[in-house]
């Protein structure tokens, strides 16, 4: 009998804390930006900080991985066998990880955005993502049929990873630091297409599930989803330039990235277009519970691409950049789109729409609580993101106090709402950290006809 | 037709990475940094500044942006905060040599233009240069 191996388990449970992590930490944040005073004698927000983003960043590229391990065997091979790269990965991973939290507790910072630990760790994650790369590229090789389109999207994501990866760490190199608007722009592309390489990794891992439960492998084949790929791919290479609209470089490059970035109003004008084939597979699916939380995703990415459309017109841009509307955009999109994919990804690796009514009434009460409280979060930031914008342009000679005063107003609201959506969010880590511990959770859902049929193998 | 299209795109990828290492300048021409404003730039990284503070918009929203601070506010002003903190920002018990080296760096990126994009450079159509 086939069987996973037991690590696969442990580095998705290993997500999972990373994801409680981000959001108690993410909530500690906020109230040190609330009371500064009162946190700065012995948690500040500088501190706090980069645990917050580290841990919410790993959890999103850990979970991506976590879910390609799996199902890479299934695509790939049909054997569902660990192997010493795999071993290696996840060690090194964790490992990494680890030292990068311990060097925060002891105040060892390397001061980069989102990546704030010592550089030198960046050498072991290098190391670690060249050991996956090698582990799914090899399987990748030993399948000769035809690759479905989520077999592109996870190879160019977990491809691009590497690239932006070395191509954020090119300031070690001092030619890289000869002038501080090449190094801020080189920084903001790296950080602008990470973003799009571990959303290719998602989005394939939403496009295998819907393959999946829907039982269709048409809608994975089709030209029109290999279109919008391409169009995600060239968005991911050359539209991270709204991000430095106002640094006074070229303007070659910002209206490169102002044109690319219209381009997504067709991938907003499919999903409106799709809007009653979705309801009507609504009606038909929703019982499944990983089915919902990729619907979730949908209309945050709806709202999230809105958001984002306009942020890129410039005239818009230029009250947005530099104000928490910034935030919101980053919210909704890793936890409205990111998290809920994933976390409906890992329902389904432990097969929770088979586990007893009481789980999934539990499961289902925390999804419509986070659903909820995400709305009132992110409504929040984007408020407080109106308030700082109109305040900072639109008022002459007014300080940075003064235009903060309505704004940390805001910020309350936030971390009230915020406390909200963490207790929904942890439930649910909770309670799928504790079926992954379970003997005989995870099941190979076999396409028979039916999609609720699945076949159980042991641990 | 498919490896075709993927390949093309990331040659022209690769090409726009080089057009961008090789030709995003200093239209003021600022030096290169001295060890000193190196220095600077260093503490900058090894406190964590970008965690509350902004350079050209980018960075946390706990404190101001300080892309202009050194033309805004001169040099007097910004060492009595980096020097003593104030109630929301820690004391970070830097001496006078790091604290000049952290304002020489912030003096040198105020060097490179201004963070405030002026409004008759941006338009619906895009951004113009002047």
């Amino acid at each position: 009998m086939n069987e996973y191996p037991i690590y696969y388990k442990r580095f998705l449970q290993f997500a999972l804390g990373l994801l409680a992590i981000a959001l108690v930490l993410g909530l500690l944040s906020a109230a040190a930006f609330s009371y500064p005073e009162t946190f700065n004698k012995f948690l500040p927000f500088y501190q706090l900080r980069p645990f917050h983003t580290s841990a919410a960043l790993f959890w999103i590229i850990t979970a991506s991985a976590g879910c390609i391990l799996f199902y890479k065997n299934d695509v790939f091979t049909g054997i569902y066998v660990g192997n010493t790269s795999e071993k290696l990965f996840i060690m090194l991973w964790i490992g990494s990880i680890l030292t990068i939290f311990c060097c925060y507790a002891f105040k060892k910072f390397g001061g980069r955005e989102y990546w704030e630990f010592p550089p030198v760790l960046s050498i072991a994650l290098l190391a670690s993502w060249l050991v996956f790369m090698y582990s799914y590229f090899a399987s990748w090789r030993i399948s000769k049929n035809k690759k479905p389109l989520y077999v592109w999207m996870w190879s160019t994501g977990i491809f691009f990873f590497l690239i932006t990866f070395v191509e954020q760490n090119l300031w070690l190199i001092p030619w890289f630091r000869s002038s501080f608007l090449k190094e801020i722009t080189i920084q903001w592309k790296a950080n602008g297409s990470m973003v799009g390489a571990w959303n290719q990794m998602i989005y394939g891992t939403a496009l295998f599930l819907m393959v999946k439960i829907s039982g269709d492998g048409t809608i994975a084949e089709n030209k029109k989803a290999f279109f919008f790929y391409f169009l995600g791919l060239t968005n991911l290479m050359f539209n991270w330039g709204h991000h430095i609209y106002n640094v006074p470089n070229g303007s070659w490059i910002r209206n490169t990235a102002y044109a690319i970035s219209m381009t997504e109003l067709l991938i907003f004008i499919n999903i409106i277009a799709g809007f009653k084939r979705k309801l009507d597979e609504q009606k038909r699916l929703k019982h499944i519970i990983p089915y919902r939380f990729l619907v979730a995703a949908e209309y945050w990415a709806f709202a999230n691409l809105l958001l984002a459309l306009l942020m890129s017109v410039p005239v818009v841009n230029r009250y947005t950049h530099g104000t928490h509307i910034t935030v919101a955009h980053a919210m909704i999109s890793t936890i409205g789109i990111n998290t809920m994919i994933l976390l409906g990804s890992i329902g389904y690796i432990i097969n929770i729409d088979t586990k007893n009514q009481k789980i999934k009434n539990f499961i289902n009460k925390a999804y419509w609580h986070a659903q909820v409280s995400l709305a009132a979060f992110g409504s929040s930031l984007v408020i407080a993101g109106i308030i700082k914008a109109y305040r900072t342009v639109a008022i002459e000679n007014i300080t940075f106090q003064e235009v903060m005063q309505p704004v940390v107003v805001m910020i309350k609201i936030f971390l009230l709402t915020g406390i909200w959506l963490a207790i929904s969010l942890i439930s649910i880590v909770v309670c799928y950290f504790r079926l992954l511990n379970n003997k005989r959770t995870i099941k190979i859902w076999k396409e028979v006809n039916t999609v609720m049929l699945v076949e159980e193998y042991d641990f | 037709m498919l490896v075709k299209i993927w390949v093309s795109l990331f040659l022209a990828f690769a090409v726009y990475s080089w057009l961008v290492y090789m030709h995003t300048e200093d239209r003021n021409n600022v030096p290169p940094p001295d060890r000193h404003i190196q220095a600077g730039w260093q503490l900058w990284q090894d406190k964590n500044c970008q965690s509350c503070h902004q350079l050209y918009g980018l960075g946390g929203y706990m404190g101001p942006d300080l892309t202009n601070v050194y033309s805004d506010k001169g040099a007097k002003y910004m060492q009595t905060f980096i020097k003593y903190g104030t109630g929301k920002m820690p004391d970070f018990h830097l001496n006078d040599s790091e604290t000049q080296s952290l304002i020489s760096f912030l003096a040198w990126i105020d060097k490179s233009g201004k963070s405030k994009i002026p409004a008759s450079v941006v338009h619906w159509w895009g951004i113009s240069s002047k």
